[in-house]
């Protein structure tokens, strides 16, 4: 934390433009100093999970040195003190999200399983035979799958909105979707393969016109810039804490009060009850109803030790950083004799995927890990994206706000490895 | 680097760049595919027999360097092999790339197979490696089905 409190002014305010010391930044992240194959760790795979600062890492280790008790339902001391820094981390998300109360914000292991709660919860209370479920061709298979099985469950049909080239959401393709029979709509608010960014307020807007709730898998947006789930009117955003620089094992799902009351629980359990006899169960009200079983307590006080420390240095001041990072790794990189990269869209974040002429991706990342860089190849849990670009796979070179130019240089130097070994 | 040509022998790349039978066999007696969800590596082994030897050897497919060069040098090292053969190659083939001691008993020449000796040393790679070979054991074992590296 030593590095993010010395960017604070004196009123304790941060000058995002002026103080952005992304050196400073980086002490912050202890695994950046180590080194892979005996050279400096170049860390570019922030989309599959992006490194932890000291602050969390040390949360953890306080909490099971000094801490630990279950939650809500001890009287003694450290429960309580538990309890009170799990909710905590409930009051920050909600801030983090700007939600309107702390009780539309569940706690899952992650964003896979928020999108499983919704269609479980939702999907199987609400959607018929015939019924229509409209999701993106950038989906993960996170966000591909529960509703596959959804359909197949109900007899419901899903519906696909494609995208061109250069990785665009078709706005227009996807308004001649939308129609009497659909009833549900989930898309990606960043995509995870291409970097895209989607026009998720207009999609919201017009599946609202047929008042079609809508969840947005936000898991690659939050870390690169601020949501405001009132200001974008959805009705579900789920993410995962792991690459939000918090633990792995935990996620969030923000659903609107309304809904989330309407909705059966997703499982069964301790601490989703208010009463239980073998004739009948009353469910406790939200967040709760949602949170069947001891959670993963640590990882949900680390993970607002994770949004405090974001929120010291300030999201607009991260999302400004790498954006001219993005800029600059999207040119240079593109600028190598051979390449080619997918994912040229407008307005995008974070991702630099590629592929090298006569070089499959696993070649590359097999070449690139020797030199100590970190990059992910394949499918990035995206099939259906990689055959609507006719690849098996992508190279993909993800960015956080504690990467440098000079990582990416350190980039451009080991694909121009990977060419001379393949001569 | 010293590491890197270990893996990436120019032999390797050779046979990555100009796969040999790298065609599909019309009327093959048996063909199967492979498929290594992870990285999405495809391949279909086709073997023709003439009694208990291999006729002919073929494959077809999409993968990295590693998959498509192992499923070439394992296409010429069996043409012309017996069954119990092939299946022996398979089985010093799989030690040599896992990194395992060769087994004591009476084993045939490595030959070519030997410039995957680098493969060891790279755990992740190892299923580029072994897929074709994979696939052609389950050829020699009667399967039906697609064979998954997973």
């Amino acid at each position: 934390m030593k590095a993010v409190s010395d960017l604070l002014t004196a009123s304790g305010q941060i000058d995002a433009r002026r103080s952005f010391d992304v050196k400073k930044i980086r002490q912050d992240f202890p695994i950046l100093n180590r080194q892979v194959h005996g050279q400096p760790l170049v860390y570019l795979d922030n989309a599959a999970t992006s490194q932890k600062p000291q602050v969390v890492i040390e949360t953890l280790n306080t909490y099971y040195m000094a801490e630990n008790a279950n939650i809500h339902r001890g009287v003694h001391f450290l429960s309580e003190q538990a309890t009170r820094r799990y909710e905590e981390t409930r009051a920050k998300v909600r801030h983090f999200l700007n939600a309107a109360a702390d009780r539309e914000i569940i706690f899952t292991r992650s964003v896979t399983e928020a999108i499983n709660l919704v269609a479980h919860s939702y999907g199987r209370k609400y959607l018929q035979t015939g019924d229509e479920i409209i999701i993106s061709a950038m989906e993960h298979h996170s966000n591909i799958v529960p509703w596959q099985i959804l359909c197949e469950e109900k007899g419901a049909v899903l519906r696909v909105v494609p995208i061109n080239d250069a990785g665009e959401f078709l706005i227009n393709a996807y308004e001649k979707l939308l129609n009497r029979k659909t009833k549900f709509v989930a898309v990606t608010h960043v995509s995870n393969a291409l970097g895209s960014i989607t026009p998720i307020r207009q999609i919201i807007e017009m599946a609202h016109r047929y008042e079609i709730p809508v969840l947005v898998d936000g898991a690659q947006a939050v870390p690169h810039f601020q949501v405001d789930v009132q200001e974008l009117d959805c009705d579900f955003y789920g993410f995962s804490g792991h690459k939000l620089y918090g633990p792995t094992g935990i996620g969030i799902l923000y659903g609107k009060a309304h809904l989330l009351e309407s909705m059966p629980p997703y499982q069964g359990g301790g601490d989703m009850i208010r009463s239980v006899t073998f004739e009948k169960t009353i469910y406790a009200p939200l967040p709760h109803k949602f949170e069947a079983g001891t959670p993963h307590i640590a990882g949900g006080i680390g993970l607002g030790a994770a949004i405090d420390y974001l929120e010291a240095i300030g999201m607009d001041a991260i999302n400004q950083y790498e954006q001219g990072l993005l800029a600059y790794g999207m040119e240079v990189v593109a600028a190598i004799p051979g390449v080619r990269i997918y994912g040229t869209a407008h307005e995008k974040a974070g991702v630099i995927s590629f592929a090298l002429e006569g070089v499959h991706p696993h070649d590359i990342g097999t070449i690139l890990d020797q030199e100590g860089i970190a990059i992910r190849t394949g499918h990035h849990c995206c099939q259906p994206l990689m055959d609507r670009f006719g690849v098996p796979a992508m190279a993909r070179a993800s960015l956080a706000f504690y990467n440098t130019q000079e990582e990416i240089d350190a980039l451009v130097a080991g694909i121009q490895k990977v060419k001379e070994v393949f001569g | 680097m010293s590491d890197l040509r270990e893996l990436y022998q120019d032999l390797i790349i050779d046979h990555s760049k100009r796969p040999r039978n790298f065609r599909a066999l019309e009327g093959a007696d048996r063909q199967l595919d492979g498929y290594n969800p992870l990285c999405g590596d495809k391949v279909t082994v086709y073997v023709d027999l003439e009694d208990d030897r291999v006729k002919d050897i073929s494959f077809q497919g999409s993968g990295c360097a590693i998959s498509t060069a192992s499923a070439s040098v394992m296409t010429e090292s069996l043409k012309g092999k017996t069954l119990a053969e092939a299946e022996a190659l398979f089985v010093i083939f799989h030690d040599l790339v896992t990194g395992k001691p060769p087994g004591s008993g009476k084993t045939p020449e490595l030959g070519k197979l030997a410039v995957f000796s680098g493969v060891s040393e790279f755990p992740a790679r190892v299923k580029c490696a072994t897929l074709a070979w994979h696939t052609l054991h389950a050829i020699l074992q009667g399967a039906g089905e697609t064979v998954s590296t997973e």
